[in-house]
């Protein structure tokens, strides 16, 4: 029995030792999180690093080809395309962290909570997840919108709203597992309260899996943004983000692809880089 | 099992109820009303248009009378559109977005299944690693991206398809049901490939190759009906997605469907044009979740079992 104890607490917290050694085993994964660390450091410095503003117009200058001056090209209005790439970029990756860390504090605690309750409340809390799960997300969106004005926050809390349905689903399935093993029945036993019970022996437990799940949560946010700046209503002009250059790139694709391809394919190299990341964590943690 | 579906369809009702009487609230507090993107229009004409619409009686009464029209299937005018009702629209427009939205559905479910089955069957060959490397960068190529770039490619390059347009043509259904279809497929593969790859390992799969099953008899039979498992859940609400429109994809090859009026009627405040989406996408995830649950009973008896509990 006690061995048994031993072996549950001490699985849980090398969770990041674990995910380390994970992406150390796989080349790809490793070559994925230096093509992230790199991107997203230029994008986050990009008002120093930018060659220039992402908003001085140059209309003389037009859409020119890429060049010395100008290594991606420049869009109809004569702007720099790596600049206005690399503060797009700022965006998309502020909305994708920040939206994922909204999305795992409400989750996980929406989930512990209902799992640690059980009964009628549990049920009646899955009930709320289940239909806010069948809403039709982007005209919620768009309603949203239009109720409070486009502002970046808003972007945050509404994709925020939507991904975290999946982690409290599996924060729950795990609370539930959690709470039946013998050592939260000797916690229980010894007085611990709900609370400390919590805190103490399912927070760490289901760690791992929100790991996991946060790092794949990422693309998904960062894919839902460039969605609703494609449509127009993410990020605002002249402010760019990399589902609008996509957005510009494909309306003026004929006459200037680079504004097309340039933007497309930093934004699925992006995607893909950090979806291989979060499955070497997923595999090298054995969560699913 | 008739009696789980009866009550899970009698759960569904109030669902409905819930997302419709939301929506119908949530559109009316939003300010602005339809008609202020018109050219200015007078006071008077505007309270006209109000009146006539029944936009100034208080919002209770114009959720009874909401309730009562759609009793009777009948989901009113559209205000942007002038002399069109909803019905209309919806009827018209959506036999668009099912032709595309079915196409990709089919696209996405051979080559899902395919490449996830043969990925499975090679798991430490160089084959699949190469088509389970192929199935992750396809969620990495959304409609918006993939889209414009085919476009870019095979109709302003090379020239084999119209780049817009929707005619007779079957042609032209081709570059939008592969742009809609590819990140499904890309899901169903990955999905497919890893449940496929554990059920490689169980031990039914071992009795049935010493049985002397052939390879091919295992795989088709044996651990295809496992391993479409994950893929069937994830399908009933993506094709309620597929088939109710894609805004993006109509959009970007400039298809008259759906998906477009699904965005339009909400940058509009066209409320009944909203309501008539939103109700068309919500029995459509109801519908789709119990066929999905459905299919889950009708491949594996143990789940068929749980419900007939």
């Amino acid at each position: 029995m006690k061995s048994d104890w031993i072996l549950e607490e001490s699985s849980s917290d090398s969770a990041f030792a674990k995910v380390w050694r994970a992406l150390k085993a796989d080349r790809l994964a490793l070559a994925s999180l230096f093509f992230i660390i790199v991107t997203a450091s230029l994008c986050f410095a990009a008002g120093i690093v930018a060659p220039y503003d992402y908003q001085v117009q140059n209309l003389s200058l037009g859409a020119t080809p890429p060049s010395m001056e100008h290594w991606f090209g420049t869009d109809i209005h004569g702007r720099d395309l790596l600049s206005r790439m690399l503060f797009g970029g700022r965006v998309s990756f502020a909305v994708g962290i920040l939206a994922t860390v909204v999305a795992v504090l409400i989750g996980t605690s929406y989930g512990m909570v209902s799992g640690m309750c059980g009964g009628k409340t549990d049920a009646l809390m899955m009930r709320i997840v289940d239909i806010v799960y069948s809403l039709p997300f982007t005209i919620f969106v768009i309603l949203l919108m239009m109720a409070f004005g486009r502002s970046l926050w808003l972007i945050f809390v509404a994709i925020g709203a939507v991904e975290w349905l999946t982690m409290a689903r599996i924060v729950r399935a795990m609370t539930l597992d959690i709470k039946s093993r013998q050592f939260v029945e000797a916690a229980v036993a010894l007085g611990e309260s709900r609370w400390g019970i919590m805190r103490r022996h399912i927070l760490p437990n289901v760690f791992g899996a929100v790991l996991v799940c946060a790092a794949l949560t990422v693309p998904s946010v960062m894919l839902l943004e460039a969605f609703l700046s494609f449509l127009g209503l993410g990020v605002q002009a002249p402010l760019p983000s990399w589902g609008g250059l996509v957005k510009d790139g494909a309306e003026y694709m004929e006459d200037a692809p680079w504004m097309l391809v340039f933007p497309a394919l930093f934004f699925s190299a992006t995607l893909y880089a950090l979806n291989r990341i979060g499955e070497a964590v997923s595999e090298g943690s054995g969560e699913k | 099992m008739l009696k789980y579906f009866t009550s899970r369809i009698l759960e569904a009702i109030p669902v409905f109820f819930i997302i419709v009487t939301a929506v119908f609230f949530m559109v009316r507090f939003v300010p602005g009303g339809p008609f202020d993107k018109e050219r200015a229009v007078s006071e008077e004409t505007l309270a006209a248009l109000n009146s006539y619409y029944g936009l100034d009686e208080p919002l209770v009464v114009q959720y009874c009378s909401f309730l009562k029209n759609l009793a009777r299937g009948d989901l009113g005018p559209s205000f942007k559109y002038a002399g069109w009702s909803v019905n209309e629209i919806l009827r018209e427009k959506a036999l668009v977005s099912l032709e595309l939205g079915g196409c990709a559905l089919a696209i996405a479910l051979v080559l899902g299944l395919g490449v996830g089955f043969a990925a499975a069957a090679f798991p430490s060959g160089k084959i699949g690693a190469a088509l389970s490397g192929i199935s992750l960068v396809g969620i990495c190529l959304p409609a918006f991206v993939l889209g414009p770039v085919l476009i870019l490619i095979f109709c302003l390059r090379l020239n084999c398809f119209n780049a817009m347009g929707w005619s007779d043509f079957p042609s032209d259904i081709v570059l939008p049901a592969f742009t809609l279809a590819l990140f499904y497929a890309a899901w169903i593969a990955r999905l497919s490939r890893s449940r496929a790859v554990e059920e490689k390992s169980r031990g039914y799969v071992r009795t049935a190759v010493a049985k002397g099953c052939g390879k091919g008899r295992v795989y088709f039979v044996h651990i295809l009906r496992n391993a479409v498992e994950p893929v069937i859940s994830y399908i009933g609400p993506a094709a309620a997605g597929l088939l109710s429109g894609s805004f993006v994809v109509e959009t970007i090859f400039q298809i008259p469907g759906l998906g477009r009026f699904f965005i339009s009627s909400a940058l509009d405040n066209d409320y009944t044009m909203i309501m008539g989406c939103v109700m068309l996408y919500s029995v459509f995830i109801i519908a789709f979740n119990l066929l999905s649950d459905f299919l889950l009973a009708a491949v594996n008896p143990k789940i068929a079992k749980e419900m007939r509990k």
